[in-house]
């Protein structure tokens, strides 16, 4: 599920720089193109994917991007022609290997500890009234039930 | 007359250092004053407050009068404008550059010092003075920052006879209100921040502390909202391909303590109502500010490569660590030391509000937690792991939608459960027909839909859900009886409660519009030539012609595109390309026809080489809802702030009104 929220956020996420002469004939081509471009990161600009770029060297990956699709590259293929000229600085979409696991790990453990910490603190405070005297707790009902 | 002039730029000059030194004392006097129980020395705090403010606000007017006059002996002037710039970008110029907004933040953070002199007549003495004293030290920081580093009043010795202009993009009406609600925002959480600070010195928070710090958190939240909203707007209309976040590190910057903010609003209403989740709020406000001040140094350092890069610097980006280190570490010690101290009252069990909002704080945290471990761990990978790479959309689409699915799905249930001991009987019965509408909507979603997207469906389930709750809840509370009598039950309610309820379903509306945007979004990228017509979705469009304009301080290429669904022109729409030439930087001026249904969102690029335009059309359903949803939560947020019970001296309003009687 989580899957494919990813996924469909990346078709649909909308474009600026792709020009109408770089466009490939097959739709389905196209499309594995766009999505592709969408998570990789122009190398020489400042926060852009190379989908969204004005760059020249953005265009220049975009063009490669197609090329090597046509020629029958997977998505896995075509990225990682990318990344071995450019380095894993050009994707988006940091893999999760090595030290890399700690971000995508970080937010996950620390839900679960927060949980873990909330709920031992509402059992504490659901504890509390047992110390009570009898007559306190006559009184905490009343207000309870009002 | 030119003497005049260039006397009262000297004389702004002065203001400021006046009001850094004015600041400094209303730092010591009173702190020291709150500890002897010296009723002047705290008195003093008072008129510091106001006159800082007033000096701050007469500097500010000065600098803005160079920016109208275009004196361009002042070097921020020569930089930033130009004569022939249209005169509300002069204005606005003023903060579209570092020093500027520096002053701006400034005199907004003098403004809050003032208000809480102003308006804290029900405030005890003494912590009126410290919380005072807290937001001075805060001011003597940035003034020092300002008139060691970034001082606006620096002359040129020989003025040029014209300027350099500001940069094309921010020469935009959406400069003039992003930044100041941004900043009031951010310099409004230092409030909450003075406020956490006073207590942890006290050693002393209940309910009435929560209830004195909630309307500050309330208007800081609030105008972080609306500066948000408004800045995701203008990207959307201004860069030209319709994004509405881009997940830069300097959105993330003013996302994260609006998220903070949105949990401390949260648990500070349990610290009013039933004493408890003391510390972790004090923690979240201090939290709130230190995520506040990591945005300054985000924007100014230049760390972090960001599309914003308008004025940073690495020199300032240091100082600006060095306060930020100094106040949170400051607080954060101090923390450690008292908030053992302050002892938890209220008891709840399970299921309760208490409960609810304890996973409502959970939720926010660790989404924030999210967005700053993305945000900054390129700087983390490069200085300990030597790897240079990037985080992007991808990654915080993936790990931040979560979080904020959970809280959409959490959110109607707790808000309805009672405080103390709740049910789940009450709350399922009355949201079990909201849940059935949510899932029938999301299959009608599902059917209508061409293709397969599983987002808008879930969209448009969350968004039913979360508005069919908020609505639940004030039906629930009218109690048992007529249609008629519950409905009038209804608007007498507190406003307290329209305001959470409009804020909640401000949330869900939101939530609708990005899935739903996102999903369905439709695109079309072509070759158009002047009088071709061709059909993007049910409309048409043609082209009817390119132009060469001239506007005040650029030239533009100027596209006229009709409209049309069926035999009906729907609009004209003018898209722009412009040539800004004393800056030498080209923009894109989208064209857009607002709906409520969709924005058609017209873009026309470059003339190509066999003749004919390149044309983008994007049709973007629901994308207003988007910001309308933020509205309505700024809207909520005005609500609960107009609630007598939050109003600042409501307090003593009531004393004398209930003195009346007595007499």
């Amino acid at each position: 599920m989580k899957r494919l929220l990813i996924i469909v956020m990346l078709l649909a996420s909308p474009l600026w720089a792709v020009e109408p002469s770089e466009m490939l004939d097959d739709p389905v081509l196209e499309d594995r193109a766009r999505a592709l471009s969408q998570g990789l990161r122009c190398p020489v600009c400042r926060n852009e994917s190379i989908d969204e770029s004005n760059a020249i060297l953005a265009k220049e990956l975009r063009i490669v991007l197609r090329e090597r699709i046509s020629d029958g590259d997977t998505d896995r293929q075509a990225v990682d022609f990318l990344v071995a000229r450019y380095g894993e600085y050009v994707l988006l979409r940091p893999d999760a290997r090595g030290a890399n696991l700690i971000l995508w790990l970080a937010a996950p453990a620390l839900f679960l500890i927060a949980l873990g910490i909330g709920w031992s603190t509402i059992r504490t405070k659901r504890a509390a009234p047992a110390g009570l005297s009898d007559e306190e707790k006559a009184e905490l009902e009343k207000i309870l039930r009002s | 007359m030119r003497y005049c002039a260039c006397m009262l730029i000297e004389l702004g000059h002065f203001a400021l250092i006046l009001a850094f030194g004015i600041a400094i004392v209303q730092m010591i006097v009173p702190m020291v004053g709150a500890h002897r129980g010296n009723a002047a020395w705290m008195a003093l705090a008072e008129p510091a407050a106001t006159v800082q403010f007033l000096l701050t606000g007469f500097a500010f007017a000065v600098l803005t009068w160079a920016f109208v006059t275009s004196d361009f002996s002042l070097q921020l002037v020569y930089l930033n404008s130009h004569t022939d710039k249209p005169m509300i970008y002069k204005i606005t110029g003023v903060w579209g550059n570092h020093e500027g907004s520096m002053l701006l933040w400034m005199l907004i953070l003098t403004l809050f010092g003032a208000c809480a002199a102003w308006f804290g007549d029900g405030l005890p003495t003494r912590l009126r003075a410290r919380v005072l004293s807290v937001q001075a030290s805060i001011a003597v920081a940035f003034f020092a920052f300002v008139l060691f580093t970034s001082n606006p009043f620096v002359r040129l010795e020989v003025p040029p006879l014209n300027g350099r202009d500001l940069n094309p993009l921010l020469q935009d009406p959406g400069l003039a209100f992003h930044p100041p609600f941004l900043y009031l925002g951010y310099v409004g959480l230092s409030m909450s921040f003075s406020f956490a600070i006073a207590a942890l010195i006290e050693g002393r928070v209940d309910a009435a502390w929560g209830r004195w710090v909630r309307p500050w958190t309330l208007a800081a939240w609030m105008f972080l909202t609306i500066g948000i909203a408004l800045g995701s707007w203008w990207a959307y209309y201004e860069l030209g391909w319709g994004g509405f976040w881009f997940w830069d590190p300097v959105e993330n910057a003013s996302f994260m303590p609006w998220l903070i903010a949105a949990a401390l609003l949260h648990s500070a209403i349990v610290v009013e109502k039933r004493e408890a989740l003391k510390s972790w709020t004090i923690l979240l406000a201090i939290l709130a500010f230190g995520f506040s001040l990591l945005g300054a140094f985000i924007v100014r350092s230049g760390v972090l490569t960001s599309v914003h890069a308008f004025a940073n610097d690495p020199a300032r980006g240091m100082l600006i660590l060095i306060i930020l280190a100094v106040f949170l570490g400051g607080a954060l010690t101090l923390f450690a030391f008292r908030a053992g101290k302050l002892e938890a009252k209220g008891v709840f069990s399970t299921v309760s509000r208490e409960s609810g909002l304890i996973l409502n704080n959970i939720l926010l945290s660790v989404s924030c937690f999210v967005v700053f471990i993305g945000t900054i761990w390129p700087l983390v990978a490069e200085m300990l792991f030597d790897r240079t790479l990037s985080v992007g959309p991808p990654f915080f689409d993936a790990a931040f939608t979560p979080f904020m699915v959970a809280i959409a799905i959490a959110l109607p249930f707790g808000s309805m459960l009672a405080w103390k001991r709740g049910t789940f009987e009450r709350a399922t019965k009355a949201l079990a027909g909201w849940f059935v509408l949510a899932i029938a909507c999301a299959a009608l979603a599902y059917a209508i839909q061409s293709g397969n997207s599983a987002l808008g469906p879930i969209g448009v389930a969350l968004g039913v859900w979360v508005v069919g709750g908020a609505l639940a809840d004030l039906w629930i509370r009218s109690g048992r009886d007529t249609v008629v009598e519950r409905l009038r039950r209804i608007a007498r309610l507190p406003r307290a409660d329209w305001g959470k309820a409009t804020a909640h379903i401000g949330m869900g509306v939101t939530i609708f519009g990005i899935a739903a945007m996102t999903a369905w979004q439709q695109e079309d990228i072509r070759v158009a030539d002047v009088g071709e017509r061709w059909s993007v979705g049910q409309f048409e469009f043609q082209l009817d012609g390119v132009n060469q304009l001239q506007g005040p301080n650029y030239l533009t290429t100027m596209a006229d595109i009709s409209v049309w669904r069926g035999d009906r022109q729907v609009g004209d729409l003018h898209p722009e390309k412009r040539f800004y030439p004393v800056a030498n930087m080209p923009t894109t001026e989208a064209a857009i026809i607002n709906g409520v249904l969709r924005d058609i969102y017209v873009v026309v690029g470059d003339p190509q080489e066999n003749g004919g335009w390149a044309v983008r059309i994007y049709l973007k359903p629901f994308a207003n809802w988007i910001w309308g949803g933020a509205m309505l939560m700024a809207l909520g947020g005005c609500f609960s702030l107009s609630d007598r019970r939050l109003r600042v001296g409501a307090s003593s309003a009531k004393r004398s009104a209930k003195a009346v009687p007595a007499e």
